[in-house]
């Protein structure tokens, strides 16, 4: 079972304090907080093993080369990839998509073709595919959502057809907190011969990844949003469509030999990962893997839906909130909220004043803001080293807060 | 919870100058996109010399209340004063530390009049 009292403590940040109360952090769907082992792993790379990987001819190299291959290697396992060549380290999810969106789409996409993402989409897995569109005359389709706030199937089924080339989808929208059915949603893609990418960015700290079992072509997710260092992203992609990719960025680690006025590229991942790699956080984003694993998937969802609930409760008590949130059972742990008469700006900056951090703003979904019809929205997302007093302390500041502005 | 000053609160519940006025000379319409602010501001000049405003929008406490007191401020002045007016004046106003998260919403009036005024400069090139 998970105490999150134990989780804490391999948490350094969740001391700071203000005015004597302690940080209580619910921003994770932005980025979490990072373990000791993940800072811990940074400087022991830099003050143990500091070198250029894939090519010295020396102790600290060779060791370098293979901490960052191992970490390859645990990311494989993490979301049972066929192949440790599939999984791609880029800078982050945004940069991940973009580089499917740059090669594959790129080569794959024509004029007419039709690209379907959903209403919910972060802009991340939204621009991308717009800017691919324009620029190559295709079309871009939206699932919309229903009235409780999750992607209507139905719909969707009818925008397929066999100019559908690509569906991109998130696993979780970022502000519903809407889990969108991947399984179901790639099994019908696959019935019209279109590629499907998964924007993981939101899952893949919440919930065990199976890229075999979705059996989608394209998966992309963020070290920083699963207690890993920011600058590292992933992005897996079935090998039998990596090998036919054209390269994303051109020049160092990414050649088998290189002539004046031509080049012969490497195998991926090399082909994939041009110039020195970001080595450091690689390595430490092992330990954010490792740190997840054992704590187990199982354990993570039993205490995120425990604390998902009471959040619900004790949030549904207070009559001038309004809650933007999906059926439970439909729900990962995101709660965004409005609250009558008082910008979200002013209730993050309230919270802030009891040391509480909470998102607020549009969250990168302005289609979706519009959609609801909603300027803004206050967002709390939670994780494992959150806590029911964690919930309470935020419960009480809403308070205090409706009482200021009334 | 010591948040905002008794002042910005009373600004943000009783906004002063909120509405529209009749027959403006020039107005402005601006957008915080990052937090969905939308404002618009109305004046009326006369021998360059603001005589009337309004404004009209949603947006957060510090925004409106920001806003609120920037058009207090507005009536009588002149356009070549107004031009001169700079994000400090406004925090003065405001009466607290802006946090830089929080400056475009405290500055969106300061920089829609100023967008108004150029609007006005340029009708009256025309003319």
């Amino acid at each position: 079972m998970i105490d999150p009292a134990q989780i804490k403590k391999d948490f350094p940040i969740l001391n700071r304090e203000k005015n004597g109360k302690t940080l209580v952090y619910l921003d994770n769907a932005s980025t979490t907080q990072k373990p000791k082992q993940v800072i811990e792993a940074i400087t022991n790379f830099y003050e143990n093993t500091n070198a250029n990987i894939h090519r010295g001819i020396y102790d600290i190299s060779e060791e370098a080369t293979a901490l960052y291959e191992g970490a390859r290697e645990t990311t494989q396992k993490f979301i049972n990839a066929a192949s440790k060549s599939e999984i791609i380290f880029t800078r982050n999810t945004t940069e991940s998509i973009n580089l499917v969106a740059y090669t594959w789409g790129e080569k794959n996409v024509q004029k007419g073709d039709e690209i379907i993402v959903s209403m919910i989409e972060h802009h991340s897995n939204l621009l991308p595919w717009q800017f691919l569109a324009k620029k190559k005359g295709a079309h871009l389709k939206f699932i919309p959502i229903k009235d409780d706030l999750t992607l209507d199937i139905e719909e969707y089924k009818k925008l397929l057809s066999e100019k559908t080339k690509l569906v991109a989808i998130t696993g979780m929208s970022n502000v519903l907190g809407t889990i969108a059915p991947i399984e179901e949603i790639t099994n019908l893609a696959k019935e019209h011969g279109a590629h499907v990418l998964i924007d993981a960015a939101q899952t893949a700290a919440h919930q065990q990844i199976d890229v075999q079992k979705i059996n989608c072509d394209f998966l992309a997710f963020s070290s920083h949003k699963m207690l890993g260092p920011t600058g590292v992203g992933v992005l897996y992609a079935r090998q039998s469509i990596l090998k036919k990719m054209p390269p994303f960025l051109y020049g160092g680690s990414m050649i088998a030999a290189v002539e004046l006025d031509s080049a012969e590229f490497a195998k991926p991942p090399q082909k994939f990962e041009a110039g020195t790699s970001n080595i450091a956080d690689v390595v430490a984003f092992k330990s954010a893997l490792d740190y997840i694993t054992d704590l187990t998937f199982n354990e993570i969802q039993k205490h995120e839906k425990e604390l998902y609930k009471y959040a619900i409760s004790e949030l549904s008590k207070i009559e001038d909130i309004k809650l933007v949130t999906p059926p439970e059972d439909q729900a990962g742990p995101v709660i965004t909220f409005t609250i009558k008469g008082i910008h979200p700006h002013d209730i993050a900056e309230a919270l802030n004043s009891e040391n509480i951090a909470i998102r607020a703003g549009k969250h990168c979904t302005d289609p979706l803001h519009k959609h609801l019809g909603l300027i803004a929205t206050a967002r709390i997302s939670l994780y494992v080293y959150n806590d029911k007093q964690d919930i309470d302390r935020t419960v009480e500041a809403l308070k205090k807060c409706i009482k200021i502005f009334a | 919870m010591d948040l905002y000053s008794e002042i910005i609160l009373d600004h943000y519940k009783n906004p002063h100058n909120k509405g529209h006025i009749d027959s403006p000379t020039c107005k402005a319409d601006e957008e915080n996109p990052q937090c969905g602010d939308t404002l618009s501001i109305e004046l009326k000049i006369e021998n360059s010399v603001v005589t009337e405003v309004a404004f009209n929008g949603a947006g957060c406490a510090i925004s409106q209340a920001a806003t609120s007191m920037l058009t207090d401020y507005l009536k009588g002045k002149s356009i070549e004063e107004i031009n001169k007016l700079k994000p400090d004046d406004i925090y003065k106003m405001l009466g607290i530390d802006i946090s830089p998260g929080r400056i475009k919403c405290a500055l969106l009036g300061l920089s829609t009049t100023q967008q108004a005024i150029k609007n006005h400069n340029n009708a009256s090139k025309k003319d």
